[in-house]
């Protein structure tokens, strides 16, 4: 049986956040304020470390409690994912855990020497060459001059910089710093490694080698805890998670599961009533023909708007109004993030498609899917005759989750990795 | 090892610092390195600092002010102690801002936080010893010899980084939570400069007022400085010895505030 080699109990963490500013109303108020402002800047800032022990003190409505009450072991060699959303308490654990800053209560017993890789790059000087920064960049991160010496060809290989060993960071670019700065963290040796969030840099190839050599760590006997939100990555290192929410342990359990709960938990939340948009009546005061309604589905005729990655997505729009011309054509545009058009659809110009008066209900097709990982929002519009008679900005959003269509581990996301994934394949030719 | 609350007085882990030293030696590596970088005059701006305040305060207070300089030229009389203020003003200075320019390493790594206000008390000596030679050389220049005192010049050095790294620490703390401390530095340098002998001896104030004057531990040190190497007064053991005092208590106290207050760096940096 192996043994817990962090022993965490009761702890806790509380921050004392800045209360709210009242503002002025007259002039006098406002000079009286500030003749009395340095009085009230030292009484706030004193108060900024004093904390009353008593939690249920009222008067403390400026404090927040970052961890409430944490307790858990981790038993020696076992790689811990640590998940959940922003503000959870994830970094403020890693934070207590690498001794950077004091719990407010509780107790943690470490039985090794710990590592902590908060920001990948911490203290590197632009000033300094690659080799100095190797040096200093090390020895910040608690390796010992005589270390960093037998690693420093490995360090100075894995980073791929050897031509710009002697040339100030500053000259490198963003992906040979990176690259750095990565290489050197990746060569400690702690018995106990701590990591947040730090694969979330370089390009694909190096955040794929940064995995592999992760993955060489996770498997090396090391305990780690791996902090992130990329949960291929947390799925393909991690033998057991903890999920918290709101600086409290939601979840303890192996990954497959508490990230199952997790992902799912995240796919309710992005998904409200809003698959289903009725039309504002305000919007369409003026118009003759119009759209009044759109909900969305996916393949198996379920509301939704969270769709995978290769997926088809359904509309069914509805009409209102009085149409003037014979016929009419409905068309959509798909958004990004970033507010780029994705594409764009239209029965009448692509498809030589038009309804009858007849027609009140559409059903659009589209799909398959195969943007990458964001939010994405769709406009409608129609087509009377040559004439535009309506459109719906922002209809209907959509989230696209999981977009991996080749590496488990790896997500790709709108802001970083473009806009679609086409399909492709490689071969060495003879 | 245990984590949890801290209460009650923090001592110094001397177990802790010496485990850190490698990085202690690369922080202060850096701060040299780095001072200089991209500069055309590069080191020669240890020189400049000190001499042209030299200069100019030959003008106003040597030429013009007649200011007595205890029977040796006025230029070198003032650059004595100038080589030893400027070590002084600019190492309170970096090391009382310290903890703001490192703001980065202490939020994300944890290393025994005196490290940051005692590095550039170290890097310093650099600059120190340039400025020394030059003081040297002025010394050759105006054929004046020191005397056999200068056997205290070593102890007179450690006085002064001991009160730089005092009032450093102190003031590193205070700034981690009040930034007023930022804007009062160079204001608190800059009158300390005339609480010192720097343009003036100290032979000028009245005797019964002397030994209080001492009471600022860069007043030993300056003339302590002066009378070993320039041989203006004869060695003042008693001021150097109040000095001495004040510069301990100074360094233990600025040490002990840091060390009580060290514990929230990071939360509120």
């Amino acid at each position: 049986m192996s043994k817990s080699i962090i022993k965490i109990n009761n702890l806790s963490k509380c921050y004392r956040i800045g209360a709210k500013e009242t503002g002025y109303k007259t002039f006098r108020e406002a000079i009286i304020d500030g003749i009395s402002a340095p009085f009230r800047n030292l009484k706030r800032l004193q108060r900024l470390t004093k904390f009353n022990n008593n939690r249920n003190d009222v008067r403390s409505n400026d404090i927040i409690w970052a961890l409430k009450d944490i307790s858990f072991n981790v038993d020696e060699g076992e790689v811990l994912g640590i998940i959940g959303k922003n503000g959870a308490g994830k970094s403020t654990l890693l934070k207590i855990l690498s001794h950077i800053t004091e719990p407010t209560g509780g107790i943690i017993e470490i039985n090794g020497r710990v590592s902590s890789l908060l920001e990948v790059g911490t203290g590197f000087h632009p000033e300094l060459t690659g080799r100095e920064n190797i040096f200093l960049n090390g020895a910040i991160l608690g390796m010992r001059k005589k270390e960093i010496e037998q690693k420093f060809d490995e360090i100075v290989n894995f980073a791929e910089i050897e031509k710009f060993l002697d040339t100030p960071v500053k000259r490198y670019s963003s992906g040979m710093y990176v690259r750095l700065a990565f290489a050197v963290a990746a060569h400690l040796e702690p018995e106990i490694l701590l990591i947040d969030e730090v694969l979330a840099v370089g390009d694909i190839a190096f955040q794929k080698k940064c995995l592999g050599k992760m993955e060489d760590v996770a498997k090396g006997g090391r305990t780690v805890l791996f902090v992130s939100h990329n949960m291929g990555a947390i799925r393909s290192l991690c033998n057991n998670a903890i999920w918290l929410n709101d600086g409290q342990i939601l979840k303890k359990g192996t990954t497959d599961e508490v990230v199952g709960n997790y992902e799912e938990s995240q796919i309710r939340r992005f998904e409200d009533s809003s698959y289903v948009v009725e039309r504002n009546p305000e919007d369409v005061k003026n118009k003759s023909f119009y759209f009044s309604r759109v909900e969305m589905l996916n393949e198996r005729g379920e509301h939704t708007n969270i769709f995978r990655y290769n997926k088809k997505l359904i509309l069914i729009v509805d009409f209102a109004g009085y149409l003037v011309g014979d016929h009419f054509s409905p068309e959509f545009r798909i958004y990004n993030e970033l507010g780029q058009l994705v594409t764009t659809g239209a029965s009448g110009a692509f498809h030589g498609k038009y309804f009858n008066n007849k027609v009140t209900r559409v059903r659009i097709e589209i799909g398959p899917l195969i943007v990458t990982s964001g939010k994405y929002r769709i406009s409608l519009s129609v087509i009377v005759g040559s004439l535009r008679t309506d459109t719906w900005e922002n209809a209907i959003g959509l989230h696209i989750i999981e977009c991996q269509p080749f590496l488990r581990a790896y997500e790709m996301p709108t802001i970083i990795e473009g806009v679609c994934v086409l399909k492709h394949s490689f071969s060495a030719v003879e | 090892m245990i984590i949890k609350p801290k209460k009650g007085w923090q001592l110094i882990d001397f177990k802790e610092l010496s485990e850190y030293r490698d990085l202690f030696y690369f922080l202060v590596a850096r701060d040299i390195k780095v001072r200089y970088k991209q500069t055309v005059l590069g080191g020669l701006w240890a020189i400049i600092q000190p001499f042209f305040s030299m200069i100019v305060f030959t003008l106003f207070f040597g030429r013009l002010a007649k200011m007595p300089s205890d029977g040796i030229p006025y230029p070198v009389f003032n650059f004595s102690a100038m080589v030893a203020w400027t070590y002084f003003a600019n190492a309170v200075t970096n090391s009382g801002n310290s903890l703001i320019t490192n703001t980065n390493l202490i939020s994300k790594v944890y290393f025994p936080r005196l490290i940051a206000p005692l590095t550039p008390v170290l890097a310093g000596l650099l600059d120190f010893s340039i400025a020394f030679i030059v003081l040297i050389i002025m010394m050759f220049y105006f054929h004046i010899s020191p005397n056999i005192m200068i056997l205290y010049l070593p102890l007179l050095v450690i006085l002064m980084m001991l009160t730089a790294s005092g009032v450093g620490m102190l003031l590193a703390a205070l700034n981690a939570k009040y930034r007023d401390i930022r804007y009062t530095i160079p204001f608190l340098v800059q009158l300390w400069l005339f609480a010192s002998p720097i343009v003036y001896p100290a032979s000028m104030l009245p005797e019964k007022y002397r030994l209080a004057y001492a009471l600022n531990p860069m007043v030993g040190i300056i003339e302590g400085f002066r009378s070993a190497l320039l041989g203006t007064i004869a060695f003042p053991k008693q001021i150097l010895l109040i000095s001495t005092l004040m510069s301990v208590i100074l360094f233990i106290s600025g040490m002990f505030y840091f060390k009580q207050t060290e514990r929230y760096f990071a939360d509120i940096i």
